[in-house]
């Protein structure tokens, strides 16, 4: 057979195959917020209905914008947390890595110009997550061993740094933390930026797809000539850089710096990505998920507060919450 | 016993891929099922393990329906399948496998000399006594290790065995042994499904043949009164006259060099030339070191010693960024361990290997990125043609085709292709072939790694042998035989 003919015999293949064109929906499809973030939305939305009804104080301004300053913790070290989980990972240290950076700033306040403080702190979280990712990637560590170890160490590191809670002395500091833009926090408008840029990250940089394509195949993209080491410390890095604007905020919002602040934050920010539809596994997990997981979170302690329900039971609540988003998503991943 | 599929529908995400599907398997006969990649021969078969539920439509067995629940069900009634993708536990012995979950115990203990005398009876059943029971099962060769699931299926006796693609692994007399034990479970009533595209086998071991195209049943053949070509035109839909492009090999200047590469306890002091426009095969039996060169010469693994030059100059990679970055492109063995993100889409996928190339400033120029991917949708025709659909959901031929745009996008001035057509269709083949063909016209050097015989003569200049880590023998393709290319593979050469 001649080339000519060869190819007009595939031609006919290939027209096949175009002939039978799936939808075109595909980029409004794109766009659409997956079925787990419509789910949490929709949760949200009835949650946020039931209790503007029946308690007078939920929906006041007030409440509102004490909500949103609630959340940013959680939201920041979600945010962080994202994008090591994506890669397969997990970092447990980044509660501490808050205390360390928020005493870290209370202190220096004192004698640096705010802004300098504010960015040593900054510089210290990213220096805690760039060991963290260095061990991971270079040694080839569990991440789970490692961000274990280093969660003690950077709490032992809090408590070198001062055994007591620090009081800062600059009033420009409890600004950042305390002041609000209209109802909003300024806080809160820092955390959503970011959001945005780590959005931008995720789905719009060649540095956010490696993320996902080495939790889903390492081996796959490190033969496409991704540098796997080197993505996987950028991660663990962003993740104590969120873990340390979240420290510094929390300090300046509660106007004292704990050195034992932060114990257990980092399984609030597991539990909102998880919820968010993010798979331990690696590979797969979206910021509007985490986001509204980090929502959910926020609305439901807030609520559980309202109602003075005692905190035992918030936690049980919490837990069962969390359960049935995980089963939801099950649900989810099935029938796809 | 009698199994019959009626109207069979299956949707995964918004895509039907199966349109109403017909069939029936009977007890004491052989029934292969033939069709081309993503012809929906792997959801027909997770259909009947119960792995997955139907949309619509119903299985009868002996006329009654059955709901598969599961695949516990479809277990419970003797329904067994042994999938192309193995799913032994690596380092678990073989008696472990073979008997998960239902060990012998005496006293409540493990009764270890009952299960390896079990689990060796059935292997000697099998045709395959020379596989210790005792041994991990990721010591054992992959030809062993899907006997080792055969035998697995067989630890109860079934009613129905389901083998998917069995021969793309398994070879020679490894295969006439298969052969053998598929006659003697057809002799005591066990309905078989044979599921394979390699038509010499179809027609060999089958009473009926089921050809499906696009998800749904074309024809059913007796291969006594049917012929390879008739059931390739049904597959296809076309007529394949010619597989292989013809060539008259022009080799331009040098581009890869290869001196003395060696790895310590892999393979030893290879050298070999491939020049530009030229297609140089590579044959070895498994373990000869063909992949293993492959990758040190892309810097995925570091060789001892020995050099790689790269238009006379020698270079050294590092990592495989630094061979994509001197266009050498290396399209790994295996698809879905080395090749593939399988959650993430046919976008990320076709462009991880160029994703910097199209970033500015670390930002994706997302439109030139959506033009590459739709470019490369069309060219290899990879099908359903949707950009944001997860490779998971691709069949087998349609996901190699992924790869291959990922690395033709990286513009290769040299192109390696591990086992680039291992399990893929004859269709898909032949536009294979014809692609490494137009990129030798465009000055690619191609090195094309296969251990089918019939490709690796039929697709190339020119073929190296390797044996035991060692280049044992370079031959024309035009002017050489199948026997002589074995015969040095095995040593057993004049």
């Amino acid at each position: 057979m001649t080339e000519q003919q060869t190819s007009a015999v595939l031609d006919t293949a290939s027209g096949e195959a175009a002939g039978a064109t799936a939808p075109a929906s595909a980029r409004w499809r794109a766009a659409v917020p997956s079925p787990t973030v419509l789910v949490l939305i929709g949760a949200a939305v009835a949650i946020v209905a039931v209790a503007g009804v029946t308690n007078d104080s939920f929906l006041t301004e007030g409440n509102m914008t004490n909500l949103l300053r609630q959340m940013v913790s959680t939201g920041l070290l979600a945010l962080g947390m994202l994008l090591v989980i994506l890669t397969g990972g997990i970092d447990l240290s980044v509660g501490s890595v808050v205390a360390l950076t928020g005493i870290m700033s209370a202190g220096l306040v004192s004698g640096l110009p705010l802004p300098l403080a504010i960015l040593v702190a900054i510089v210290v979280g990213v220096l805690c997550g760039t060991v963290n990712g260095v061990m991971v990637a270079r040694f080839s560590l569990a991440p789970f061993v490692v961000t274990l170890a280093s969660m003690t160490t950077f709490r032992g590191l809090t408590y070198v740094y001062s055994k007591t809670p620090i009081t800062p002395t600059s009033p420009d500091f409890l600004t950042l933390g305390s002041q609000n833009v209209g109802p909003i926090p300024i806080a809160a408008i820092i955390t959503l930026v970011m959001f945005a840029l780590g959005w931008v990250l995720i789905n719009r940089t060649s540095a956010g797809r490696a993320l996902l394509g080495i939790g889903g195949n390492r081996e796959a993209v490190r033969l496409a000539g991704v540098k796997v080491q080197r993505h996987l410390v950028l991660a663990y890095a962003l993740s104590g850089l969120c873990a340390a604007v979240a420290g510094v905020i929390l300090a300046s919002r509660v106007g004292i710096a704990q050195p034992s602040v932060g114990q257990g934050f980092e399984l609030d920010a597991i539990a909102a990505c998880v919820i968010g539809g993010a798979s331990l596994s690696g590979g797969r997990g979206t910021i509007g998920g985490t986001l509204a997981g980090v929502v959910l979170l926020g609305l439901i302690d807030n609520l559980l507060s309202l109602y003075d329900v005692q905190s035992y039971w918030q936690q049980v609540l919490k837990g069962l919450i969390i359960a049935v988003a995980i089963l939801v998503r099950r649900g989810e991943r099935q029938n796809t | 016993m009698k199994l019959e599929l009626r109207g069979v529908r299956k949707r995964y995400g918004g895509v039907e891929v199966l349109h109403g599907v017909d069939l029936t398997a009977e007890g004491g006969r052989v029934l292969a099922i033939a069709g081309a990649n993503g012809a929906g021969k792997s959801t027909l078969i997770k259909v009947l393990a119960g792995a997955v539920p139907l949309d619509d439509g119903e299985i009868l067995l002996d006329g009654e329906p059955l709901t598969l629940r599961g695949p516990e069900d479809a277990q419970g009634l003797g329904f067994r399948t042994v999938y192309q993708e193995l799913s032994l536990v690596p380092q678990m012995t073989v008696t472990e496998n073979v008997l998960l979950g239902a060990l012998p115990t005496k006293r409540g203990l493990v009764d270890w000399s009952a299960a390896h005398a079990r689990v060796r009876a059935l292997l000697e059943e099998i045709g395959f006594a020379d596989i210790d029971p005792r041994v991990r099962a990721g010591r054992l060769s992959v030809a062993r290790q899907q006997m080792v699931e055969i035998a697995k299926a067989l630890a109860v006796e079934p009613r129905m065995l389901v083998l998917d693609e069995p021969s793309a692994v398994l070879a020679g007399t490894d295969l006439d042994r298969l052969f053998d034990l598929i006659r003697r479970l057809r002799e005591r009533g066990v309905a078989i499904l044979y599921v394979s595209h390699r038509l010499a086998e179809v027609m060999e071991i089958s009473d009926s043949i089921t050809v499906i195209k696009d998800g749904r049943v074309v024809d059913t053949l007796t291969p006594a009164r049917t012929s390879e070509d008739e059931i390739i035109a049904l597959m296809a839909g076309r007529r394949l006259e010619q597989i292989y492009p013809d060539r008259v090999p022009e080799p331009g200047k040098p581009l890869l060099s290869v001196r003395g590469l060696s790895r310590d306890g892999v393979f030893d002091d290879v050298s070999f030339d491939l020049a530009a426009g030229e297609i140089v095969g590579m044959f070895g039996l498994v373990g000869s070191g063909r992949s293993e060169v492959a990758r040190c010469v892309f810097g995925a693994d570091r060789p001892t010693s020995g050099t790689v030059e790269l238009d006379g100059a020698v270079t050294r990679f590092r990592t495989p960024g630094d061979a994509i970055g001197a266009g050498v492109a290396l399209v790994t063995e295996d698809r879905k361990h080395s090749g593939l993100v399988l959650g993430m889409d046919v976008t990320d996928n076709t462009t991880f290997a160029t994703m910097a190339r199209i970033s500015r400033a670390g930002l994706l120029d997302t439109r030139r990125r959506a033009a590459n991917v739709q470019d490369m949708i069309e060219r290899l025709g990879i099908h359903p043609p949707r950009p944001e659909m997860p490779v998971r959901h691709l069949s087998g031929g349609n996901q190699q085709k992924v790869v291959l745009a990922k690395w033709l996008l990286t513009r290769p001035r040299v192109l390696i292709l591990d086992e680039p057509t291992r399990g893929v269709d004859m269709a898909t083949r032949v536009d294979i072939y014809r692609m490494i063909d137009e990129l030798t016209r465009e000055g690619v050097a191609i090195l094309l790694i296969s251990s089918d015989l019939t490709e690796v003569l039929g697709a190339t200049d020119r073929v190296l042998v390797m044996r035991g880590g060692r280049l044992v023998a370079e031959v024309g393709s035009a002017d050489t035989t199948e026997d002589e290319v074995l015969a040095h593979s095995v040593g057993v050469a004049a």
